[in-house]
C-alpha cells in the first residue's frame, strides 16, 4: 500500500457492507412492517397507542427506564400439549392410556403420535403449540416478541440489561394502575426488598383537606407523607403508568404462534 | 524543489511537536475535564445500586439519566477528542511536516466541547433521544459531526502533504478511523433521528452503531497508536508489516457487523450473520497476539520507553481480552444465553473504554505532551500513579462487572444474585476515578503554566522595546 486509496477502499467495503446489511437492509426489511392480524381471528395487531399511553413512552425515555430494564422477550422453541375435549364411548380404557402417557412438553411428532393414539381409543383431542424458554417460565411473556411489537414505539426502547424485570408484557403481569404508581412513588413499599430507585420526583405533596382528594394516591402508613399531606402523582407519574398498561405483547401471530388458552 | 516542498518542507520533531502545540491544548484541557465529569458521574450511578435512594429527589441525577451522561462524558468527552489529538500529532510526525491549518482545530475543538456539554445537559434534563450511544440530540450531535469533520479534513490534509512517502500501518488504521466516525454517526442519526426508520429496525441500527464506535473505532485508533509508539519505544521495526495489514482487512471486514444478541426480536438472518462475525473476529484478535508477542518480546527496556512502554502492554492484553470475550460469546450458545442482558456487556465496555483505549492513549499522551508543549509534567510522581491506578482500577472494576453478570444471568436476572460483586466493582471505579484526576490535574496544571510563560513572554515582549529605546537616548 502506497496511497491512502486501498484504505478508503476498505471502508468502503467494510463500514459500506456493514451499512447496507446492518442499516439499510433491516430499514427496508423492517421498516415496511404493518399492523399483522392475530392468528385465527380478524383482530389486528398491535393496537395503536393512544392518549397518555404515546405520551407515557417519552417518559420512560426521559427517565432511562431502559438503563434497567428490557422490552424483548426471548423463546428457545416451541413444545406441543396434548389436551383431551370428549372422553369418547369408552371412557375406562381412555383413562388406562392416559396413564401411560406424557400429554405436556413434546415435540410435534410425539404429539402426533399420542394424539393419534388417544383418538384410536375413541378420544377427541386437540393439540396446542406451546412456545418453551427460560422468559416465558419466568412469566415474562407468552411467547418472544416480534417486529410487530414495536410498531408504533419511537424510540423502540429494547434495552440491553436486566437490572429489573423484563417489561415487555407488564400491563398482562400487572395491570393496577395504582400499584404502579406506588411502586414508581416507593418501590420498596410494593416490593418489599426492592433494588429499584423511587421516582418521587414524578409526584408531588399536597396540603390534605377534610377528606382526601380523588387523586391522591394510597400510601401505605410507613411510606405515607408528613401528616396534614398527600401525595399526588404528577400528569408524568400518569401517563408514565398508562404506557406500562400498554405494554402488551399478548398476542399470537404468524412469526410466534401458539395456542391461546380457551376463553371461558 | 517542487511548489509543495516549499511551502511543507521536511521539519524537524521539534518545528512538528511546536506545530501540534495548540490543538493538542485545545482538545486536551476540555477532554480531561470530561474525563473526570463522567468518572464521577459513573461513580453516583455505581452508588445507586449501595443505596438505591442516594440522590434520588434529583431528577437530573437519576440512575437512567446520569448512567447515560457518564458513559457519553467518558466515549464523546474524552475518548474521542483525546485520540483526535494522538491521532494529529502522530500524523503530522509520520509526514515529518508542520501540521497543517493547526488554527482550524482549534475552532473545532471549542465546537466539539460545546457540542459535548449541550449533550450532556440535554441528557440530564431527559431530552436524551433515548438511544443508546447516540443520546445526544440534534443541536449536540450536530456539533460534534462539523467539528470531527473539521478536525479531520486538515489532518488528511497533513498526510496529503506528507515528505516521507511510506505509507506505515498506522496510516491505515488512523485514516480508516477519520473516515469511519463520521460516516457511521451521521447514517445512525440520519436513521434514528433526522427521519427515523419505524419500528423495530431502530434497534438494529442502534447496536450496530454502537458496536462500531465502541469495537470498531476503538479498535482502530488504539491498534493505529499502539502500532506507532510499539518501534518508537523498543527501537525495534514493527513485526510485521504483512501481519498488521492481515488484521486491518479482517478487523474491517468482520467487526463492523457484531454486537447484534443471538435472542433479539429482528429476523433471524442478522443475528445469524452477526453471531458468524463475531466468531470470525478471532482472526483478528490472534493477528495482535502474535505482533504484540514478537515485537516486545525480549525488547530492552530503556530509561525513555519505561515510562510509557507498560500503558501500551497493557492496552494490547485488553484488547486481546475484549476480542476473546466477544469470540467466546459467540462460540458457545450457552454462554451466550446467560451473560446476554446482564452486567456482563458493561464489563466488556468499560474494558474497552479504561482497559484498551483509554490505557493507550494516556501512554501517548504522557509521550507527547512534555515533547509538544516543550516542559516537563509538573507532577511526575502522578504520571507513574495514573498507571498503577487505572491498571488496577480496571481489572477491579471489569473482572467483578464480568462476574456480576454471570451471577445474574445464572440466577434468573435476579439483582440479589449479582449485587454483591457489582458492589466491589465501585472500588475498582473509584481507583479509575482517582487515577484520572492525577491525569487531569497534571495536564491542568500544565496547561496553566503554559499560559503564565505566555503572559510573561507577551509581557515582555510589550516591555523589552521600551527598555532597547531608553538604552538608546
Ligand atoms: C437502577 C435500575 C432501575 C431503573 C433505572 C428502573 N428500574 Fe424498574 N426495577 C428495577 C428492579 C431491580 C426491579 C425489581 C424489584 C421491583 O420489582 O421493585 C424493578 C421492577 C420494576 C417493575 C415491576 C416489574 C415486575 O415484574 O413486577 C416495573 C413496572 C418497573 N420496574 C418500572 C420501571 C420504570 C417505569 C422505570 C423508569 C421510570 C424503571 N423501572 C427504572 C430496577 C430499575
Amino acid at each position: 500500500m502506497k496511497t491512502g486509496l486501498p484504505v478508503i477502499f476498505a471502508v468502503v467495503l467494510g463500514l459500506g457492507g456493514s451499512t447496507v446489511g446492518f442499516v439499510l437492509a433491516p430499514a427496508v426489511q423492517l421498516g415496511s412492517v404493518k399492523q399483522t392480524t392475530v392468528l385465527n381471528s380478524t383482530d389486528l395487531y398491535p393496537p395503536q397507542r393512544i392518549g397518555d399511553a404515546t405520551l407515557g413512552l417519552q417518559v420512560y425515555r426521559a427517565n432511562g427506564c431502559a438503563a434497567c430494564h428490557t422490552q424483548q422477550v426471548r423463546q428457545e422453541g416451541v413444545a406441543c400439549d396434548v389436551g383431551l375435549t370428549g372422553p369418547g364411548k369408552n371412557p375406562q380404557a381412555l383413562s388406562n392410556l392416559l396413564s401411560t402417557l406424557t400429554l405436556t412438553h413434546l415435540t410435534k411428532e410425539a404429539a402426533d403420535t399420542v394424539a393419534d393414539q388417544l383418538t384410536a381409543a375413541g378420544g377427541k383431542v386437540e393439540t396446542h403449540i406451546v412456545p418453551a424458554g427460560a422468559d416465558l417460565d419466568r412469566g415474562w411473556g407468552v411467547r418472544h416478541s416480534v417486529a410487530e411489537d414495536y410498531l408504533y414505539d419511537y424510540p423502540v426502547q429494547l434495552g440491553n440489561l436486566r437490572a429489573g424485570p423484563d417489561l415487555a408484557n407488564i400491563g398482562v403481569r400487572s395491570p393496577d394502575a395504582n400499584w404502579h404508581l406506588l411502586h414508581l412513588y416507593a418501590p420498596t413499599s410494593a416490593v418489599s426488598n426492592s433494588k429499584m430507585p423511587s421516582f418521587k420526583y414524578l409526584f408531588h405533596l399536597q396540603k390534605a383537606g377534610s377528606t382526601p382528594s380523588p387523586e391522591a394516591l394510597n400510601v401505605p402508613s410507613s411510606f405515607a407523607a408528613p401528616a396534614g399531606y398527600e401525595v399526588v402523582p404528577s400528569p408524568e407519574a400518569r401517563q408514565l403508568v398508562a404506557y406500562l398498561l400498554s405494554l402488551r405483547a399478548n398476542q399470537p401471530v404468524y412469526d410466534a404462534p401458539f395456542t391461546p388458552p380457551a376463553k371461558p | 524543489m517542487t511548489a509543495n516542498e516549499t511551502i511543507h518542507p521536511t521539519a524537524t520533531a521539534t518545528e512538528i511537536d511546536a506545530s501540534c502545540k495548540l490543538p493538542l491544548l485545545a482538545l486536551l484541557v476540555g477532554a480531561s475535564v470530561w474525563l473526570v465529569i463522567g468518572s464521577v458521574m459513573a461513580m453516583i450511578a455505581a452508588i445507586k445500586f449501595h443505596a438505591p435512594d442516594f440522590l434520588g429527589a434529583c431528577p437530573l441525577l437519576t440512575y437512567g439519566r446520569v448512567a447515560a451522561a457518564a458513559n457519553d462524558a467518558l466515549v464523546y468527552g474524552f475518548c474521542l477528542p483525546a485520540s483526535l489529538a494522538v491521532i494529529i500529532w502522530v500524523f503530522a510526525r509520520l509526514s515529518q511536516t508542520v501540521y497543517a491549518l493547526p488554527l482550524v482545530p482549534v475552532v473545532a475543538a471549542h465546537i466539539w466541547h460545546l457540542g459535548v456539554f449541550v449533550g450532556i445537559v440535554s441528557i440530564l434534563l431527559g431530552n436524551s433521544t433515548g438511544f443508546a450511544w447516540l443520546e445526544f440530540p440534534r443541536g449536540g450531535s450536530i456539533l460534534i459531526l462539523v467539528a470531527f469533520v473539521l478536525i479531520a479534513i486538515p489532518t488528511a490534509a497533513t498526510f496529503g502533504f506528507r515528505r516521507d512517502r511510506t505509507l506505515y500501518p498506522s496510516h491505515w488504521f488512523l485514516l480508516a478511523a477519520l473516515l469511519w466516525f463520521p460516516w457511521s454517526y451521521a447514517s445512525a442519526n440520519i436513521f434514528l433521528v433526522a427521519m427515523p426508520v419505524r419500528g423495530v429496525a431502530q434497534g438494529v441500527i442502534d447496536i450496530w452503531f454502537g458496536n462500531n464506535l465502541l469495537f470498531v473505532w476503538f479498535s482502530l485508533v488504539g491498534l493505529g497508536v499502539a502500532f506507532y509508539f510499539l518501534p518508537k519505544l523498543t527501537g525495534r521495526p514493527l513485526y510485521s508489516y504483512f501481519y498488521a495489514q492481515y488484521v486491518f482487512w479482517t478487523l474491517v471486514l468482520f467487526g463492523t457487523w457484531c454486537g447484534i444478541p443471538a435472542g433479539s426480536p429482528f429476523p433471524a438472518w442478522i443475528p445469524a450473520l452477526s453471531n458468524l462475525a463475531g466468531w470470525l473476529l478471532i482472526v483478528p484478535v490472534l493477528g495482535v497476539l502474535v505482533m504484540t508477542v514478537k515485537t516486545l518480546g525480549g525488547a530492552p527496556v530503556t530509561t525513555s520507553s519505561a515510562e510509557t512502554l507498560p500503558y501500551f502492554k497493557v492496552g494490547l492484553v485488553a484488547f486481546i481480552v475484549s476480542g476473546i470475550a466477544l469470540h467466546l460469546v459467540a462460540h458457545n450458545e450457552q454462554l451466550a444465553r446467560i451473560t446476554e442482558f446482564t452486567w456482563f456487556g458493561q464489563a466488556q465496555v468499560q474494558l474497552q473504554i479504561f482497559g484498551f483505549l483509554g490505557m493507550i492513549l494516556f501512554g501517548a499522551l504522557y509521550y507527547i505532551l512534555p515533547r509538544a508543549l516543550g516542559f516537563d509534567f509538573l507532577f511526575p510522581k502522578f504520571t507513574r500513579a495514573h498507571f498503577w491506578f487505572n491498571l488496577l482500577g480496571s481489572v477491579g472494576l471489569v473482572i467483578p462487572l464480568a462476574i456480576a453478570g454471570y451471577a445474574q444471568g445464572s440466577h434468573a436476572y435476579n439483582l440479589d444474585a449479582a449485587l454483591p460483586a457489582l458492589r466491589f466493582s465501585s472500588m475498582g471505579l473509584l481507583l479509575i476515578l482517582v487515577g484520572n484526576l492525577f491525569f487531569a490535574v497534571n495536564l491542568l496544571a500544565m496547561f496553566l503554566s503554559w499560559k503564565i510563560t505566555l503572559v510573561k513572554s507577551i509581557f515582555s515582549a510589550v516591555t523589552s522595546p521600551l527598555t532597547a529605546v531608553e538604552v538608546k537616548s
